[in-house]
């Protein structure tokens, strides 16, 4: 017992200490794993042959994945998302797959092993790419856009290749295994004795069962179990689910994995839809973690030495393989500019399911134990250079482009308004929405081409342009424009610009979108003629509607919005100039006069209701109790 | 020795005013007129109390220029007083700020002349109307003066009755600038209106 205490301890100090590290050097917890597997493993060896029985425990990881990801999929989404789904997955898949294999044939190996080769290398890593989009926040660009549609078709198209790596077996290596140890496999099997026909009726029976059972026993088996309010329950609910179905798959000689990704499709519509991710998703991180830190483990130093060479030239051939088809794919999708550079660069690393296909295709005896071993390094390597990937993209590559889309002809403005609105995110379209209503001519610019085509999708006029640059300013009209609104993202620009504008064309009022107090100071500093806190206005409005239903009175909780704002602006000037004099920058005495801003609003909304001096309330305030003897004749 | 004349405006939709504003306007030009669009200084109808009573200390008459609502001010105008004249500033002990004050309306009301009588549409003359007026005047101490009326008010432009009203309404702020209003005469009138007339014609034949 002790022994299992050890090694479960060895495992998650290694990724305790591991996993973070590689996030905060921007690896991700993908390689974070892989790393604390190759030092418990190869390099210290701390754990050893044991790895292998636990990495068929933590493949139930990539099970629960499955499931996971079929909860997901909600057939709407997935029917909105088709062209993209099954054209740039599809073809991402399928080209790769080819390249690969038709590589592989060329040198040499035999088609059934090649086709094994192309389908797990056409895989990228989901888990590194869509957290480094988060983290990076790309998730939103064209890019990245694009590249999750790939990663979505390939997290599906897993499936399909898990119940064809069997077929691709290869008879000799079935036969040595066989021989070297009869039985290790034999698991459990209702249909192993069957004829081929009854075989495939149990199957989609089975199958068929499961569908019915999920849309019609999940609901009151949920709602028994949900209404025990015993949460563990819960999650002994979701375990013995997944578990079950996984068995039962066994059971009928389908994929674990195929039953689960099944199961969580059924069940993607439920109303305890999020009650199961919330559960499983625990033991997935766990499991997928255990699972990529054997595979860390796994590494043999001494396949790696003698085929160093080798592994590196797999491994930058490959990733250049896949960018080429990915461009290509880019080009063919009209996905532009650095937005394609994204694309297919993010996507150029094998990922964690070709690790699973890998281990999958070596049980079925599709691939021998030691090609396998030097395919792993290949995947394992390319994840370790995605991050040096996604730093180029950075360093090198987005600042090209940042100027080649300028570089892109701007739109041709072909009218002139009174307003010119900069940036037509979330703030710039409501100001532009509220101008239009009223009869206001607005010419509005931005600097991100999908934004304005979405923008023109909706009939809102927009131009494809960088606002901060004059030459666009002006064919847009602002020499004759009555006003600039500056709504764009970049803080930096955005006070840029209204320096800008105000010295070339001091009649142009400009109203400034401030990010916060700092920015608001830079901008006034700028010359704006009017600046507000994106945030100021509905975080006021929010404090107000908890205080009414904190039970003040809606007209009174008015009153107090109106004297916090009027309190604020009354400082505004004092607290400006504070911070310019200290450089700019909120030093000590500025800090104090925001205290004693604090002081003074908690003060007035303090004050008694019926104090005639009260600020907060300088509403109808009553006279005194006595104040009819002021009326008394004398 | 000059009055200084505040005009407190009050008119929710002055795009479609077409006497008001003319009249607003018109009062802005004057020296020594002090003009106070209430709706433009408030719009959140947060009136800040402070600033107008400092206002009411550094006038010495106080006019209300409105179109006639439902018999009434416009609701600013009634919160404006509702905020405005507080106890202590207003009335009470020692709310003595406003005595001695000169106060009135000019209005501008839907109905003719003839409907503002007791056998009329209206019932009530202009007067009685604005009686709560009045009696508020006279509670902080201010000297109440009968207002000055435009009557059938949608048609003075048609009417070509507009300019004269202008013209009367300005000879009248002038005069009140340059104390050249008899006071006593003034309160007996029903109406500014007949009184402006004569300052009219004194004002015309002065220079």
């Amino acid at each position: 017992m002790t022994g299992y205490f050890i090694q479960a301890f060895i495992f998650l100090f290694a990724a305790v200490v591991m996993v973070p590290l590689a996030r905060r050097l921007g690896l991700g917890s993908v390689l974070g794993y892989l790393i604390a597997g190759v030092i418990i493993g190869p390099v210290t060896g701390l754990v050893g042959q044991e790895t292998n029985i636990i990495q068929h425990f933590a493949e139930f990881g990539v099970v629960m994945m499955l499931f996971l990801v079929g909860l997901e999929l909600q057939p709407r989404m997935l029917w909105e998302m088709r062209n993209k789904l099954l054209g740039l997955g599809g073809l991402q898949v399928g080209l790769t797959t080819l390249a690969v294999c038709g590589i592989a044939m060329a040198l040499g190996v035999k088609w059934t092993m090649a086709l094994a080769i192309g389908l797990i290398f056409s895989l990228s890593s989901t888990a590194i790419v869509l957290q480094t989009f988060n983290e990076k926040g790309l998730t939103k660009t064209e890019g990245g856009n694009s590249a999750f549609s790939v990663l979505l078709f390939q997290d599906i198209a897993v499936i399909p290749m898990l119940a064809l790596m069997p077929l691709l077996a290869l008879p000799e290596l079935q036969a040595t295994a066989v021989a070297g140890d009869d039985g290790a496999h034999g698991d459990l099997s209702l249909v192993a004795d069957l004829p081929g026909w009854a075989t495939a009726l149990v199957v989609v029976a089975t199958v068929a069962g499961l569908v019915l059972a999920g849309h019609f026993l999940s609901r009151p088996l949920f709602r028994y179990v949900a209404d025990s309010g015993l949460r563990e329950t819960f999650t002994a609910t979701a375990l013995m689910l997944v578990i079950g179905i996984a068995a039962l798959m066994g059971l009928v000689g389908l994929s674990p994995a195929l039953g689960t990704f099944l199961a969580g499709v059924v069940l993607a519509n439920s109303e305890f839809r999020h009650e199961l991710e919330a559960n499983i998703e625990p033991f997935k991180g766990l499991l997928l973690g255990l699972f990529f830190i054997t595979v860390g483990a796994g590494v043999n130093f001494t396949v790696l030495e003698a085929n160093l060479g080798l592994v590196v030239g797999l491994t930058l051939g490959l990733m250049l393989l896949k960018v080429m088809v990915l461009l290509v794919l880019a080009v063919l999708f009209r996905v532009h500019y650095g937005n394609r550079w994204l694309f297919g660069l993010s996507l150029a690393q094998a990922g964690e399911f070709g690790f699973v296909l890998l281990g999958y295709a070596v049980s079925s005896y599709v691939l021998p134990e030691g090609l396998a071993q030097i395919l792993a390094m290949v995947v394992a390597l390319s994840m370790f250079l995605t991050p040096l990937l996604f730093i180029m993209l950075e360093k090198v590559i987005f600042p090209r482009y940042a100027q080649r889309d300028e570089a892109r002809e701007p739109d041709a403005i072909d009218e002139q308004g009174s307003v010119i609105i900069a940036g037509i995110g979330r703030f710039g379209q409501i100001v532009n929405r509220l101008l239009v209503a009223n009869g206001v001519k607005t010419i509005v610019l931005d600097h991100q081409a999908s934004q304005v085509e979405r923008l023109r999708a909706v009939n809102i006029t927009s131009y494809y342009g960088d606002a901060t640059r004059p030459d666009l300013l002006e064919t847009a009209g602002i020499a004759n424009a009555r006003m600039l609104v500056v709504a764009i993202d970049d803080k930096t620009r955005a006070v840029e610009l209204v320096s800008e504008v105000r010295r070339q064309f001091p009649h142009v009022q400009i109203l400034a979108r401030a990010y916060d107090r700092g920015h608001h100071y830079e901008l006034q500093d700028a010359g704006a003629d009017f600046t507000v806190s994106e945030t100021y206005k509905s975080a006021l409005n929010m404090g107000g509607e908890a205080l009414q239903r904190l039970g003040i009175h809606p007209f009174r909780v008015e009153q107090v919005k109106q004297s916090f704002c009027e309190m604020e602006s009354q400082h505004f000037d004092e607290m400006f100039q504070t911070w310019r004099e200290e450089g700019n920058q909120t030093g000590d005495h500025y800090r104090s006069l925001f205290i004693s801003l604090e002081k003074e609003i908690l003060a007035a909304m303090q004050t008694d209701r019926s104090d005639r001096h009260s600020r907060s309330e300088r509403g109808w305030t009553p006279p005194p109790k006595n104040y009819l003897d002021d009326f008394e004749e004398p | 020795m000059a009055n200084k004349v505040l005009v407190l405006y009050a008119h929710p939709s002055q795009n479609r005013s077409e006497v008001n504003q003319p009249l607003f306007e018109a009062a802005r030009r004057i020296e020594g007129v002090t003009c106070v669009d209430l709706y433009a200084e408030y719009p959140t109808y947060h009136i800040n109390i402070e600033r107008e009573q400092q206002r009411l200390l550094r006038h010495d008459v106080i006019v209300f220029l409105f179109p006639l609502y439902w018999y009434s001010t416009p609701s600013i105008l009634k919160e404006w007083q509702d905020l405005v004249l507080e106890y202590g500033f207003a009335y009470g002990k020692e709310g003595t700020a406003l005595r001695g004050k000169l106060f009135f309306c000019a209005l501008s009301t839907g109905g003719e002349e003839h409907a503002y009588k007791r056998e009329g549409f209206n019932h009530f003359t202009v007067s009685e109307l604005l009686q709560p007026l009045e009696q508020t005047a006279n509670l902080t101490g201010m000297i109440y003066l009968p207002p000055m009326v435009l009557f059938g008010a949608r048609t003075a432009v048609e009417d070509q009755r507009l300019a004269e009203h202008v013209a009367r309404w300005e000879r009248l702020l002038k005069a009140f600038v340059s104390e050249q209003v008899d006071i006593t005469a003034a309160r007996q009138e029903i109406l500014m209106n007949p009184l402006a007339e004569l300052l009219t014609k004194e004002l015309g034949e002065r220079s």
